[in-house]
């Protein structure tokens, strides 16, 4: 035996050891979907085994995918940015529930404008994304920046390359705002988009703003603060113009009646109220109404529970806004209707 | 050790068994090959079916990629994932040629190993970096370098200018087919190494002998003595060139048009596959993507087709 | 000009090119390393060997993560080399004359360039979706299935050129086949193998895509092969697009580990091949 397949026996030997010495570990729980709330739900997960040893691990495999994901059944639960119709929800036999909430904020790349100088309408950000405005001293732009020394450059438009719940905000407060928007372009997570540059995720739209000049994207709350990007002043359904903070996305979720929303179903752009900001959204779980793993179900419910009473503090920290506490007792309220196999409410309260 | 047998006939007997128990079991495995291609085939056309069957031939040739209105076409991405393969292997192989030659004719022994184990280590980089490295890094250099020289340099002239109009972005179809280009370069420049160190030294030596130069012996002894191996190389790098997902989706600017300029942003079957499959709902949606896939296997098909050919003829000529 | 001067120009323009195109390639590793390199030193710490990988704000490391890409890509290679070896040399040694052979080796070559989200894709659908869960053990299958036709196609070119006198010369011996193959041409194609072998698992330990919807991910330490199982790829994708500092860096820093760490194996893995072909 030459030395090379005696070294190959060993290395086996030794692997095959690790794959047995990796024996059976206790249940998991598992949720993959959205990728807007994966940095809060890793938060809460990590401070919720803490706290009682459970652990839940939630990746970020996109809205579509925890869709899918749910529906056949290879994930506890399921995420999604982008809400399911009650008839959707109703067909697939799936009960969906709001966990936070959060804003998307239009970011620009134009010489000597700082952040927060550019005010801009919903109508002629649609314009734009429609490559109907295409430069920045456009009448339309000036006359709503009077004191701004806007170029004559082109405007350079950055969307979202891959599917995203980002996108699916950003389209449905455009298409609420213009109805040629609705008409031409529509809502889902990928678009036809009429102009424009594809950046692969929110780092990708960032990088492309920032290196166009004359650039315009649009990115998640977090990641404009985080890396100090140029935002934008946008006016509200009340006619202000306000800033993205968390602030202006509480005052839009303060206006939210999620009461009157059957199945959660709302979408929380182009809300009323004056400080309120226009794209604002909330992020779903969704589970199966008939648990047939309801020991599982249980400790999922109990998590979300333990997340909703415990976890402001870091949902914040994080620049996401938590569900008021007027709706987390109705949320738990819609908890009943997830039923195991004998027809009993899975959730029967909180332990803690 | 010496060892007699004298049972001649029951160790041939032994060993007649196991030549056919060690053929069988290599052609065995060999099968498997076979239908796991056939395995992934199937999934894949299942998973293709509706939107062949509802948009037919026509999505070959619809340029179109809707997901609000249900509409979908392959053009787009048919024609950025063959332009972007070929801008990669027209700048990957002749430089993955000369450093091979390079490693195995001119190299110094003691910097032979270094330089060959450098080469190999950009495959081990993962591909989101050279995405990352690509969007940051390349694309800012390249729209400060390389695509003005072209735009100035040849985009007035006629024709070939429509290759280089429009503005300098940075990404688009030509950066990513660069990225490419320096991905697939380990895979094509090991394989020609390892395969030109295999030539026999006698053939060397006796065309040295009669006096070639350094590159004759290449171009008439080696190249053509390893031929099939070097196709082999540049077929590993068609390969992951056609297929790169990640580090595509980054630098081509993803748009589903088709433009003559190589400046111009583009997207290719697996740039659209990453991006989209995730997010995507709806059957016809994602049974468009599984159709892309499909595609991508026959433009594979194709385009080995057409290898293969070539190189049957190359031989035919040899013969001659 | 003599002819005699031509062909010493042409020679050293063409050399000289093959040393531009040596100076080219490196530079561009030069480039990527100094990326790596810049971005991930500042986040290497111990805390990237001993700790899980953290949410944003918290301290932590990639263990959970090095320990299961380790995993699969081991379970993946000892899959898919041994098979890809076999159907290799199926198809170097026996394909004379056989009709079956230029399938199977065309069919190889298109496996080749499959994208790697459709291998995942397929082992979603056989194993994810028929057992109810994500697993390591889909993940390490998605990662067999990619290094099975990098390493036929690498062990069949490999093996076709070894000289036949070496195939003639030992028969002549008596040497019954299969022990020619094992003994002499795997012996004398090893150089090559192994760097088949060693690009196959270069091109598993970086890809992302057929793990994201097979082993999934996890956030935190399991070794429990029939649940998702945390792995660096993923990680460094998630990390590396997200919006905070620290999930970048040690997004930046996995990277640079992962290259690293095929530095080795191929350092290793020749250092073995060139012992063993002293040993003959």
């Amino acid at each position: 035996m030459n030395a090379l397949s005696r070294y190959a026996v060993r290395g086996m030997a030794i692997a095959a050891a690790a794959v047995l010495w990796t024996g059976a570990a206790s249940a998991q729980i598992s949720g993959a979907g959205a990728t807007f709330p994966y940095p809060l739900y890793a938060k809460w997960a990590e401070a919720y085994r803490a706290k009682t040893g459970i652990a839940l691990n939630y990746q970020s495999i996109g809205s579509g995918g925890g869709i899918k994901q749910i529906t056949s059944k290879t994930v506890d639960f399921g995420a999604s940015d982008m809400p399911l119709k009650p008839d959707e929800l109703a067909k697939a036999g799936l009960v969906q529930f709001p966990t936070v909430m959060g804003g998307v904020v239009p970011v620009v790349n134009i010489a000597g404008v700082k952040p927060g100088e550019l005010k801009l309408t919903g109508k002629v950000l649609a314009d734009i994304y429609l490559g109907k405005i295409k430069t920045w001293n456009d009448p339309a732009i000036a006359s709503l920046n009077p004191g701004l020394k806007l170029p004559s450059q082109a405007i350079a438009v950055i969307h979202r390359s891959d599917g995203s719940g980002t996108t699916f905000i950003f389209a449905d407060y455009l298409a609420k705002v213009s109805p040629e928007w609705g008409d031409k372009v529509g809502v889902n997570t990928s678009l036809q988009w009429p102009v424009g540059f594809g950046g692969k995720g929110n780092e990708g739209v960032a990088a492309l703003t920032s290196r166009a000049g004359g650039a315009i994207g649009y990115v998640e709350y977090a990641y404009a603060k985080q890396n100090k990007m140029t935002h934008v002043l946008l006016a509200n359904r009340a006619g202000d113009f306000v800033a993205p903070d968390s602030t202006s996305f509480q005052s839009a979720a303060a206006n939210a009646d999620w009461e009157k929303a059957p199945g959660y179903y709302l979408l929380l752009t182009d809300q009323p109220g004056k400080g309120s900001w226009p794209i604002t959204g909330a992020t779903f779980i969704l589970m199966h109404a008939n648990a047939e793993k309801p020991e599982i179900v249980k400790q999922v419910l109990q998590f979300f529970d333990w997340s909703y009473r415990h976890g402001d503090k870091l949902a914040e920290g994080l620049d996401y806004v938590p569900m008021p506490d007027k709706v987390v007792g109705l949320i738990e309220h819609t908890w009943k209707q997830i039923k195991d196999a004998n027809g009993q409410p899975v959730w029967t309260g909180p332990v803690m | 050790m010496i060892h007699i047998d004298v049972n001649i006939a029951g160790w041939a007997r032994r060993h007649n068994f196991l030549d056919a128990l060690f053929r069988a079991g290599t052609a065995g495995f060999a099968i498997v090959v076979l239908l796991l291609l056939g395995a992934v085939l199937l999934a894949l056309v299942r998973g293709a079916w509706p939107a062949l069957a509802q948009f037919g031939a026509g999505f070959l040739v619809t340029e179109a990629w809707n997901p609000v209105k249900d509409r979908f076409g392959a053009l787009a991405p048919i024609y950025g994932t063959l332009t972007t393969a070929a801008i990669a292997m027209l700048v990957g192989v002749p430089i993955s040629f000369g450093i091979a030659v390079f490693l195995t004719e001119t190299c110094p022994p003691w910097l032979k190993r270094p330089l060959g184990i450098a080469i190999e280590l950009l495959a081990g980089i993962p591909s989101i970096i050279y995405g990352i490295w690509g969007l940051f890094i390349f694309a800012p250099f390249l729209q400060s370098t390389l695509q003005p020289f072209l735009i100035a340099t040849h985009g007035e002239l006629p024709w070939i200018g429509e290759l280089f109009a429009g503005p300098p972005f940075g990404i688009g179809v030509l950066t990513a087919g660069l990225v490419l280009a320096i991905m697939v370069l380990p895979f094509i420049t090991s394989i020609m190494r390892d395969v030109f160190e295999t030539v026999p030294p006698m053939l060397r030596e006796s065309a040295y002998g009669v006096g070639a130069t350094t590159w004759e012996v290449v171009w008439n002894v080696v190249l053509p003595y390893t031929r099939a191996g070097v196709v082999g190389g540049v077929m590993l790098g068609l390969g992951r060139a056609l297929g790169e997902t990640m580090a595509v989706t980054f630098v081509i600017g993803n748009a589903h048009r088709i433009s003559a300029s190589v400046l111009a942003p583009g997207t290719t079957i697996s740039a659209t596959l990453a991006n989209e499959f995730t997010e995507a709902i709806g059957e016809l949606y994602i049974s468009s993507l599984f159709a892309l896939g499909l595609i991508l296997f026959a433009i594979t098909f194709i385009v080995l087709a057409l290898a293969r050919l070539m190189l049957a003829r190359l031989k035919r000529q040899a013969g001659s | 000009m003599t002819l005699y001067a031509r062909r010493r120009i042409r020679n050293a323009i063409a050399l000289a090119l093959s040393g531009a195109a040596m100076v080219f390639g490196v530079a561009w590793l030069a480039a990527i390393l100094w990326a790596l390199l810049a971005n991930g030193v500042s986040a290497l710490s111990i805390a990237m060997f001993t700790q899980m990988t953290p949410p944003p704000g918290s301290a932590g490391g990639l263990l959970n993560a090095i320990y299961g890409s380790a995993v699969m890509t081991v379970i993946a290679t000892l899959i898919g080399a041994p098979v890809g070896v076999f159907a290799g040399t199926y198809l170097a040694e026996y394909g004379e004359g056989s009709r079956l052979v230029p399938v199977i080796r065309f069919v190889n070559d298109i496996l080749l360039s499959a994208p790697s989200i459709i291998v995942g894709l397929f082992v979603y659908e056989i194993m994810v979706v028929q057992v109810g869960h994500f697993s390591a053990w889909a993940g390490a299958t998605a990662l067999a299935l990619i290094v099975i036709p990098v390493v036929v196609r690498t062990t069949e070119d490999m093996l076709r050129l070894v000289p036949n006198s070496l195939r003639e010369a030992t028969a002549a011996l008596g040497t019954p086949r299969w022990k020619i193959v094992t003994h002499v041409l795997y012996r004398a194609a090893l150089q090559g193998m192994v760097t088949g072998a060693m690009l196959a698992v270069a091109r598993i330990s970086g890809e992302t895509a057929p793990l994201l919807f097979t082993a999934l991910n996890n956030q935190f330490w399991s070794t429990d092969l029939d649940a998702p199982m945390a792995n660096l790829p993923v990680v460094i994708f998630q990390f590396a697009l997200s919006p905070y500092e620290d999930w970048q860096k040690l997004a930046w820093s996995g990277a640079l580990l992962i290259t690293f760490v095929i530095l080795i194996l191929n350092v290793v893995a020749r250092a073995l091949a060139s012992r063993s072909k002293k040993l003959v």
